[in-house]
């Protein structure tokens, strides 16, 4: 029974789809997003030089970006850089996980039910306040200088902030979204596995890339403090190492590299995955 | 489409003496008495403080009346409101997918039902986009389909077009009597606005406020199609608003 009526409201309809599709928000351009920061960075070392070349300092305090770059240049010749870049990525790449797999569970926990929520929930946020740097001696006296010591330090920084990340990304789940799930059939382990986890997940990864942060940090913290010819090379120890032999250029370089490992990780693995998840639940950040 | 036009005599949902209190406060529904045929379209209306969302809720099994007993043969209702609600992690397709699903329609037999459904709400071309990539009126489209596969023969609709522009409004109204007189699912429709009740609806029931009661009621027998701008319903859209201004006005003296 094809009404004329009819046809003439799936032309209306479809032309009012076509006025109303949202438009694609164009990309930026990678040139874009690359150059402003290049030219600060070029700002910052082309400052820096001048200051050196001013000889505000005597070189051995203040070395410019060039002999920085040799004192790095020269401690990859001989290879212990790499070995530390090495040794300090997998234990953070491990202390990150094993938060992940403590942090996830409790985060549901702390975040689904109230009773747990007022007994632990002010511990956890708590934890986030304290320097993880505050729990190397207490390690080191308990476990000695040892791996374990390192990893504690690592999970006591990473896991608050990642079951913080996922309690609030759960209290952001829109009510009516549970509803709609409710109405829809979903009930139990359902409804967790269809709305709660997938609805939350935006908070959550916003709380793993800052479990990474605060892992990587607190990795440099144990590794500094706790240096032993036992324990392997890391770029923490590497830090120490140019303390003890006065050694400004190597001090800034291993800094340097600190830096563009932790941003390097967030850039690569994190940032993406933040993208992807936010643009799917419809809220990419817009930018400036 | 002769069986769906047909009348029916058996009862989709029935409310009796149903009231509902929350926690010490005020009644919010007090007494409801009132069935809807299988196949029937009802407009809920009322100003605010009614309780219309209320009573929707208590029809969806969402919560529990504290007086009285809510029936439904069918067992089930689907809902929609006045927000898609879509599911924003899940494209149009999987967002009706998943209601397939939870209702147990096996994994084969999903994909092409869901293909099926967003035709009948001819959203096809859409169906791999997300909601923030449809206007209001797409997404409440698919909220319809994804309300069609839950597969129950009541659809409840909590204000459904409210927030949409009027030119979209009039082509779901459109929409929606096309998918009912095609399906002849039952309807409880709530709104505020009396010219959308007497556009769509084949009765209309006026509530009171804080406590919802059952005003009156009236039987509209315009013939679809219908237009909201046809006489007819302006004519009964005059007398209906006349008693919920009455209604209204007895708060105003207290």
């Amino acid at each position: 029974m094809a009404r004329p009526e009819q046809n003439g409201l799936a032309r209306l309809e479809a032309g009012l789809d076509s006025l109303a599709g949202a438009r694609a928000a164009p990309r930026r351009r990678l040139r874009q997003q690359l150059l402003p920061p290049l030219v600060a960075i070029a700002v910052v070392l082309l400052g820096w030089q001048g200051l050196y070349l001013a000889g505000v300092e005597p070189d051995w305090v203040l070395p410019g970006p060039t002999e920085v770059w040799q004192s790095l240049a020269g401690a990859a010749g001989r290879g212990y850089v790499w070995s530390s870049i090495g040794n300090s990525l997998s234990r953070g790449a491990l202390g990150f996980l094993v938060s992940v797999v403590i942090g996830t569970p409790l985060g549901v926990v702390v975040g689904r039910s109230q009773p747990v929520r007022t007994a632990v929930g002010p511990i956890l946020s708590g934890l986030q306040n304290l320097p993880s740097v505050a729990w190397v001696p207490p390690a080191v006296i308990f476990f000695g200088v040892t791996p374990a010591t390192i990893y504690t330090v690592i999970l006591l920084g990473a896991v608050p902030s990642i079951a913080n990340g996922l309690v609030s990304g759960l209290d952001q789940v829109p009510p009516l979204y549970l509803k709609v799930g409710r109405n829809l059939g979903a009930k139990g382990l359902s409804s967790v596995v269809h709305v709660l986890l997938p609805a939350a997940l935006p908070g959550y990864v916003a709380g793993l890339k800052q479990g990474w942060a605060f892992a990587w940090r607190s990795l440099m913290a144990a590794e500094i403090i706790a240096t032993s010819a036992s324990l392997g090379h890391g770029l923490g120890q590497l830090l120490k190492q140019a303390q003890d032999t006065n050694d400004m250029a190597l001090a800034f370089g291993t800094i340097a590299l600190v830096l563009v490992v932790g941003i390097g990780v967030n850039q690569l693995v994190f940032a993406p995955v933040e993208r992807h998840v936010l643009r799917s639940h419809g809220l990419a950040l817009k930018r400036p | 489409m002769t069986v769906t036009t047909a009348k029916s005599t058996r009862q989709a949902v029935t409310l009796h003496g149903v009231g509902k209190v929350f926690d010490s406060g005020p009644p919010v529904l007090e007494d409801i008495s009132l069935s809807v045929r299988a196949g029937e379209f009802v407009c809920l209306l009322g100003a605010s403080g009614c309780g219309k969302s209320t009573l929707l809720n208590l029809i969806a099994g969402l919560d529990t009346p504290t007086a009285g007993q809510v029936e439904l043969p069918g067992g089930h209702a689907a809902l929609m409101f006045q927000e898609s609600a879509l599911f924003p992690w899940l494209s149009a397709t999987r967002n009706v997918e998943l209601a397939l699903r939870l209702r147990g329609v096996p994994r084969k037999e999903r994909q092409a039902e869901a293909r099926r459904l967003l035709s009948l709400v001819r959203l096809e071309q859409a169906r791999n986009k997300r909601a923030h990539e449809l206007s209001g009126g797409m997404r409440q489209r698919v909220a319809l389909a994804r309300a069609l596969a839950q597969g129950s023969e009541v659809l409840l609709m909590d204000e459904p077009f409210a927030a949409l522009d009027a030119i979209t409004r009039d082509v779901l109204h459109e929409e929606l009597i096309r998918l009912w007189e095609a399906t002849g699912f039952s309807t409880v429709f709530v709104t505020h606005n009396v010219r959308e009740a007497v556009r769509l609806a084949e009765r209309v029931v006026l509530l009171t406020s804080l406590p919802g009661r059952i005003a009156r009621e009236w039987t509209v027998d315009i013939p679809h199609p219908r237009r909201i701008e046809d006489a007819a319903v302006a004519r009964l859209s005059v007398e209906i608003t006349e008693h919920l201004r009455e209604e209204i006005r007895r708060h105003g003296q207290t």
